[in-house]
């Protein structure tokens, strides 16, 4: 009697703890699984609400050119002083250095000696007009400000220029060297007064033989920068 | 005539003055910002923007950018201290100048010559194309002003660089063009002419700074005349170009 009362109690116990090992004691239970995809649908990209920045390329505005239109006058060597006009053009290298072109037209007048002599005329109409374009570099050896009263200061550039090119007069295309210098006044960040002094050499041979000739030209000019 | 010149000079004025465009605002990363009077190195110093403060570029100059500061102040900073600023993005603002790594690499190039052509000054306008670092297409206009007589010509040809990689470069070049001489009216008997021109070259350009070169070349003309024999002329010259 006893022996069977043990037995009972002993299969209790081992049903009670083998019980607890059972799978279906789980107290967390698992999440579903997703369901797959259908064919053809895209799968759910997370979208995060963030908004983007657009990044901005820097568009700077350069002004290395600077261009522009003198007027002045001009002394043709034995033609006498006459206006002339003109265009320019500048590229700024750098501060201290910069490529320019320049041409220009004047009427060259009557020499001494045609005047006085009162005979023909040496040169036609045509032959009279004084007409170069020059290329060459220039260095602003003296740049500063210019002080007009107690309040205004401009920028300003001493400059010297030296070109090479070629001049129409009497007939005939001269190789012409020239030789300048110049003052620079900006009056606006953009726009610049130019007073300059040019001296085109070049060998002219209308009175008798090739001689070299100095043309001195005296300009007042306005350029911009763009 | 010069009215319509003037009038044409006040246009380009004033679409110059209206062209400029809004730049990018930076802001100050270094320490701080210099602000002299003008684009150069000798203007003196008016203003210091803090680290940390805005600035809006308004334009560039060579080395030199002009800013205006949150209080309207306008001032010229110089590259090396723009490079240091930083875009709204957060980037550093980039400044791709050309340097000395572009040469060799770069497809376009304008330049002036001045030289001898068979005893005549020559004075040349040059611009050139680059297909790939050795081969280029030049184009090349001049004005040729001798003592007896002046003249033009303008010719095509290819150059080859045989090696882009060093700082100074030998380059061969071939080509065709016209050309056409004026003797000058003193001399009596002769006429202007113009005739079919080829020549072959060898020269050198070297990299001198920025977009900066300085270039030297020697050519060999055979102008095709219409007499029994072709004219053989040299022509030597040398100058500077930029590169883009």
């Amino acid at each position: 009697m006893e022996n069977r009362i043990r037995i009972l109690l002993l299969s209790a116990v081992l049903l009670a703890s083998g019980c607890s090992y059972m799978p279906w004691r789980n107290d967390t239970p698992e999440a579903e699984p997703p369901p797959p995809p259908e064919a053809g649908e895209a799968p759910v990209v997370i979208d995060p609400a963030v908004e983007r920045r657009e990044i901005e390329t820097a568009k700077i505005d350069t002004e290395n050119w600077e261009a522009g239109a003198y007027v002045g006058s001009l002394s043709v060597e034995d033609f006498e002083v006459n206006v002339v006009y003109g265009a320019r053009i500048a590229y700024h290298l750098s501060e201290d250095y910069f490529a320019e072109a320049i041409a220009g037209t004047s009427d060259a007048g009557l020499s001494s000696f045609e005047r006085l002599s009162g005979g023909a005329p040496l040169l036609t109409d045509s032959e009279r007009q004084f007409t170069y374009y020059s290329l060459g570099f220039g260095w602003n050896a003296l740049p500063g400000e210019i002080f007009l009263g107690g309040k205004r200061a401009y920028n300003s550039a001493v400059y010297l220029t030296l070109g090479a090119g070629a001049t129409r007069f009497a007939g005939a295309d001269r190789f012409t060297i020239t030789a300048g210098a110049g003052a620079r006044v900006l009056i606006r960040d953009w726009l610049a007064v130019h007073l300059d002094m040019r001296d085109y050499i070049m060998d002219v041979d209308v009175l008798g033989r090739n001689k070299s000739t100095h043309n001195y030209e005296a300009t007042l000019g306005l350029t911009a920068f763009f | 005539m010069m009215r319509l010149a003037a009038c044409g000079l006040l246009i380009f004025l004033t679409a110059i003055a209206t062209a400029r465009a809004e730049g990018p605002s930076v802001t100050v990363a270094d320490p701080y910002l210099e602000l002299r009077t003008g684009p150069g190195r000798g203007f003196p110093v008016f203003h210091v923007v803090e680290r940390g403060e805005t600035v809006r570029v308004e334009t560039r100059r060579t080395d030199w950018f002009q800013v205006v500061d949150a209080d309207g102040r306008e001032g010229w900073v110089h590259k090396g201290q723009m490079a240091e600023t930083l875009l709204p993005a957060g980037v550093k603002l980039a400044i791709d100048d050309p340097a000395r790594e572009d040469f060799g690499a770069h497809r376009r190039e304008v330049g002036l010559l001045l030289g001898d052509y068979g005893g005549a000054n020559v004075v040349t306008l040059y611009g050139a194309y680059a297909f790939n670092e050795h081969l280029a297409a030049e184009l090349a206009v001049a004005h040729i002003l001798g003592n007896f007589s002046d003249g033009q010509y303008a010719t095509i040809g290819v150059t080859h660089v045989p090696v882009p990689e060093w700082r100074i470069q030998p380059f061969l070049s071939i080509g065709t063009g016209v050309i056409r001489i004026r003797p000058e009216g003193t001399l009596v008997g002769t006429e202007e002419r113009t005739d079919q021109v080829a020549y072959a070259g060898i020269g050198v350009r070297a990299y001198m700074a920025r977009r900066f070169i300085v270039r030297g070349e020697v050519k060999e003309y055979v102008v095709f005349t219409d007499r029994d024999e072709n004219e053989e002329d040299v022509e030597w010259k040398i100058g500077f170009a930029f590169f883009f």
